[in-house]
């Protein structure tokens, strides 16, 4: 059997059928690793006789019947902003460099506990900041379609690994479309869930409000499986009942006011989180709303024939789609880099040369340590973003800037109500352009920071979107079609996102 | 562009996130500074008048934990990331020498 | 000449709450152990942790907030404050500045006599104002390194919780500061929340100054004294911020708005003033916390588990025991001792020996060690127990002594202990007769001495017949045998 070219889900079930072993799935990515790495440059961190070795011990707690789970023995990547107990974590940065954490974020242990077996570290833009994955300290990731282009950011490596066959599946973290638009320029599937729905424990903080992790595969079924699983299922049975008094608001959209060894205030602990049960091949009455707002000036010709071209798909399909004025789309920019600088400034405060990570040598007196560590140990768009946050927060500018920015953050959160309303889904593409060339980039952050236009004021509202691609340029870079749904309602773009995926593999093949 | 940084803007920025920029990058640091602050600016486009900052995109409240003693002694394996060390403590430059 | 001034005084108090854990992580809050052994990623700011509010410390600074007649915020926020210092493992304190817990209350000091201000309730009382109460995490522990001219960071306090209770700048005296804080000590002790031990640094008050002339209305520049950690310094750090204001003025020079640090010893302060200490913290809210919402409900659990307060306590105390207001004022000066009290007497002693127990003994012994009534470390069975032993006269009132010092040190059981070590008092009076007579006999000079009418010498026989008894009788027994038989 050509295991790499199954699908994790289909992986998982030919492993649990006994066709396959979670030894031979982690052989072939290895090898195809070998073949490919050089190339592409996924992975930071990948130890091979460690990943041989979990694989292992998933295939003997298989044979035992101690994992039965879709994704048990499935090799998968993580991005190297995940702790991994015992595993270097870098985040990409020359700060973290020789940084190995004591504890694996919790997400990362869901997967772990029903099987999902590591394979290493991708690569990404320095802490998350950038677009392309060149900003990382370790060198750039190339984009698996055409190597002259990136694999765009910040979960870059984990988008090209996917692509690559050098995983099945791999986890990456959202803050302002870092999922989503890489898995667009690679030509897989990513998701970014609803605000709470994954633990952010263990996830190096970039934008604390605006983070969250998600999956990346290559079918929709894929990411519905290990956000699945992501999620967790709520408290661990027998631990639920501690004494405690209710002073929740909303029930249903409040976390449990007591969970035992909570470890993020705002996970939410779902109970609604049995996602691929959403996956039927229907859109017939689906509401589908496009933003003409999303379509203006800037936004490629192929990209929008594509996307166009999906939504006329869906509605041949019985899916009610229409144009609508979402409004304030320009502002979500500015908004968010004023929030995400602010929150970032502060979350990078902790790398100081003291507790771990990078310390300047020759430096006797304390300020000038951290300064000469911070200013060694950042590159120059980590820097830019904590000088900026820095900045807007400080003494005469927060209301101006900072508060200014959370008030257009709430008129944003409220057109995508307004939105909500009347549809399920809003369609539109993740980013304006396909993959661009290594380098194209790097000296303008400002127009960088313009191709996340389609994909940040998702992350300020909090809600969930996924992209699936949906064509291709003239140079065989992949396009992705975005589907973002209302809070909570991941079922809805999970079964809009798999039906079109199932329509067009129909129409193509 | 109408945001001027100064050098002392500058300066001071770096001592509020405790980096320190060589000419060359304050100058650039400067521009871009003034440019993304240009661009910040056009936040004030809208009126904002009565809407209340949202710092998150929906309401959570009241997460806490019980008060009891989950966890145990992990300092050696921590010890082990710090640059410097003595004994079972972080060393770092004397605090006072300023 | 020197103009007739008035000092400005406003108090920011640290206390360290009593909870088992840290305020954001399940870390123990204990005291001692190995360095950075009570620690985990959260309280060291590991990258990729985030903090969870501990519930108890919500419940303790509203408890206070209560006690202390503030208005409790229904919605309050966690914000954090950016600086770098080693102490601060995440270089950003989670504190409260936007929306603290509790705002606008006030306690009640004794003042002299016309001495009230304008906001006095009653006479002899003095209203201070508490500007706002918050939340927030203890900082790590610096130790100097001399041998390798570095500094030790140890976490273990990293992450303790503390509420900060802001005063108004009510206060014109030390006199004033020091009994404004010994009330919030008690209020805060009553509640349980604290122990407040200044010298251990559970209670920890920074001093707000200024002067100005008398009679003006406007406040002068103030200072901010940090490092008190005793009454004694933070009577002497007023007395000499209060100076050195004044000198300033008075040669035409500016008070500085600055942090200065006491130093005790020296006895004088000095500015702690850096180009890299920009004084800008840059608050914003956490975004790793969700806000906090307090309901009736919450409230009124609260309400209904505050204790007896001292007022409450000294009143009932006057109309349920007969004991004097002078031991009812020591007495319940302190929760501890007088939990100690009441629960001696519930465990059936007279109230007026067990108060004669803690306002002698204990005092003393306090006194002599230099301890504060909450190191009171003897249990209620054990002081019930000694009352017994010295009330039925099983031993004799030195002996009940010397036991009592015994209990106040390691709270040894004094009934197992007297058994033990056979210091029972001899009540055979037979027994008792003839050591008697043996001394008579031995002693002829002495007795003859008495029978000549030195009263004096039977305080001799009396001495010698308890020494033959190792002191297991009662000297009152042994005088009237004396007196009997010669």
């Amino acid at each position: 059997m050509e295991l790499l070219t199954l699908s994790a889900v289909e992986l998982g079930a030919a492993i649990q059928a006994g066709k396959a072993t979670a030894v031979e799935a982690m052989e072939a990515v290895l090898r195809r690793i070998e073949e490919r790495e050089d190339a592409l440059h996924c992975y930071i961190t990948i130890d091979k006789e460690k990943a041989l070795e979990r694989a292992v011990e998933a295939q003997r707690r298989i044979q035992a019947g101690e994992l039965a789970g879709p994704l048990a023995g499935v090799p998968m990547a993580v991005k190297d902003n995940l702790c991994t107990a015992g595993m270097p974590t870098t985040c990409a940065s020359r700060m973290l460099g020789n940084f190995v954490p004591t504890y694996t974020a919790e997400a990362l242990r869901n997967l772990e506990r029903a099987g999902a077996v590591v394979i290493g570290k991708t690569n990404m833009d320095e802490f998350a900041m950038g677009s392309t994955t060149e900003t990382s300290a370790y060198g750039a990731t190339r984009n698996p379609r055409n190597t002259e282009h990136v694999p765009g950011g910040s979960s870059g490596g984990s988008a090209a690994a996917v692509a690559a066959g050098e995983c099945f599946f791999a986890l990456g973290s959202d803050t302002g479309g870092s999922i989503r638009q890489p898995a667009s320029h690679c030509g897989v599937v990513g998701m970014k869930p609803t605000y709470g729905t994954v633990s952010r424990f263990g996830l190096v903080a970039y934008g604390s409000s605006l983070d969250q992790i998600g999956p990346l595969g290559r079918t929709v079924e894929d990411c519905a499986a290990a956000l699945e699983i992501l999620a967790g299922a709520g408290p661990r049975a027998g631990q639920g009942e501690a004494a405690s008094r209710d002073m929740s608001g909303e029930a249903g959209r409040s976390p449990e006011s007591i969970v035992p060894d909570r470890r993020d205030s705002t996970y939410l602990y779902r109970k609604d989180t049995d996602f691929t049960s959403a996956l039927k091949k229907d859109v017939a009455g689906m509401r589908i709303g496009i933003p003409r707002d999303y379509f203006g000036p800037g936004l490629s010709e192929e990209v929008r024939h594509s996307v166009m071209a999906a939504a006329e798909l869906l509605r041949g399909k019985g899916a009610l789609v229409e144009e609508f004025d979402l409004s304030l789309v320009e502002y979500a920019i500015p908004a968010y880099y004023t929030i995400a600088a602010a929150e970032a400034s502060s979350n990078l405060e902790r790398f100081d040369g003291i507790k771990y990570g990078y310390r300047a040598t020759g430096v006797e007196e304390l300020h000038q340590m951290y300064k000469q560590t911070r200013s060694e140990g950042f590159g120059p768009e980590v820097k830019r973003r904590i000088m900026l946050g820095s900045f807007v927060l400080s003494s005469g500018y927060y209301d101006a800037y900072y508060l200014k920015a959370l008030r257009v953050k709430a008129m944003i959160k409220k057109a995508f109500d307004d939105a909500f309303v009347r549809y399920d889904c809003i369609l539109g593409p993740v980013a304006p352009t396909t993959a661009p060339r290594l380098g194209e980039s790097l000296d303008d952050p400002l127009k960088m920071y313009l191709g996340d236009i389609y994909t940040i004021s998702v992350n300020l509202a909090g809600l969930p979107a996924i992209s699936v691609p949906c064509g291709e340029d003239g140079n065989g870079l992949p396009i992705g079609l975005q589907l973002i749904g209302d809070c909570f309602q991941e079922e809805k773009i999970l079964r809009a996102a798999y039906s079109y995926e199932q329509f067009r593999k129909e129409g193509q093949g | 562009m109408a945001n001027i940084i100064s050098d002392e803007t500058i300066e001071y920025v770096g001592i509020l996130a405790k980096l320190s920029l060589s000419e060359e990058e304050r100058e650039q640091a400067k521009k871009d500074m003034g440019r993304m602050l240009d661009y910040i600016d056009k936040l004030n486009e809208l009126d904002t008048t009565g809407v209340e900052p949202m710092s998150h995109a929906f309401a959570v409240e009241n997460v806490f934990r019980e008060d009891e003693v989950t966890g145990g002694d992990g300092s050696e394996e921590m010890l082990r990331n710090a640059p410097a060390r003595k004994g079972d403590m972080f060393a770092v430059p004397n605090v006072m020498s300023h | 000449m020197e103009k007739d001034y008035e000092t400005v005084i406003g108090l920011e108090v640290h206390v360290e709450l009593a909870t088992r854990t840290k305020i954001f992580c399940g870390c123990s809050t204990a005291f001692g152990g190995r360095p950075n052994s009570h620690t985990c990623p959260v309280c060291t700011g590991m990258p990729g942790s985030l903090p969870v509010l501990n519930r108890k410390v919500l419940e303790h600074a509203v408890a206070v907030g209560l006690a202390t007649n503030c208005r409790i915020t229904r919605c309050c926020k966690f914000d954090r404050k950016n600086y770098f210092y080693p102490d601060n493992p995440q270089n950003y304190q989670i504190s409260q500045l936007y929306l603290p817990i509790c705002r606008d209350g006030y306690v009640e000091i004794d003042v002299e006599e016309g001495l009230e201000g304008e906001r006095a309730s009653t006479p002899g009382k003095k209203r201070i104002g508490i500007h706002e109460i918050h939340m927030e995490e203890d900082a790590g522990k610096l130790i100097h390194d001399e041998w390798e001219d570095c500094t030790l960071v140890d976490y273990n306090r990293s992450g303790v919780p503390l509420i900060e209770i802001v005063s108004e700048p009510d206060m014109r005296s030390a006199e004033e500061v020091i009994a404004y804080l010994e009330k919030l000590r008690l209020i805060i002790q009553y509640l349980g929340a604290s122990d407040c031990k200044l010298q251990e640094g559970s209670m920890r008050a920074d001093v707000n100054l200024s002067v100005r002339e008398v009679g003006s209305a406007h406040y002068g520049t103030r200072t901010e004294m940090k490092n008190l950690n005793s009454f004694h310094a933070i009577a002497r750090a007023i007395e000499g911020e209060r100076n050195r204001q004044i000198d300033l003025l008075e040669s035409g020079r500016a008070v500085v708005q600055e942090t200065r640090r006491w130093d005790d010893l020296k006895g004088t302060s000095y500015a702690m003033r850096s180009k890299e200490d920009a004084q800008d913290y840059r608050y914003f809210p956490d975004p790793d916390l969700v806000p906090v919402s307090i309901d009736d409900a919450f409230l009124e659990e609260i309400r209904a588990r505050q204790p007896e307060f001292r007022t409450e306590k000294m009143a009932r105390y006057r109309t349920e025991y007969d004991i004097p207001d002078y031991d009812i004022e020591i007495i319940t000066g302190s929760k501890h001792m007088a939990d100690i009290f009441e629960a001696t007497v519930a465990l059936g002693a007279q109230p007026k020996k067990v108060s004669n127990w803690l306002m002698v003994e204990t005092l003393r012994l306090l006194k002599e060690r230099e301890l504060d009534p909450e190191d009171i470390r003897f249990s209620p069975e054990h002081l019930a127990k000694l009352i017994t032993l010295a009330e039925s006269k099983a031993v004799n009132s030195t002996v009940a002594k010397e036991v009592f010092e015994l209990m106040f040190e390691q709270d040894i059981d004094p009934e197992a202990y007297v058994e033990e070590k056979g210091l029972k008092m001899v009540s055979d009076t037979d027994a008792l007769r003839r050591v008697v007579e043996e001394v008579i006999a031995a002693n002829p000079k002495s007795v003859q001495d008495y029978r000549g009418g030195k009263d004096r010498a039977i305080g001799f026989l009396v001495g010698q017949t308890m020494k033959a008894m190792k002191g297991k009788a009662d000297p009152v027994t042994v005088d009237a045998l004396l007196r009997e038989l010669l």
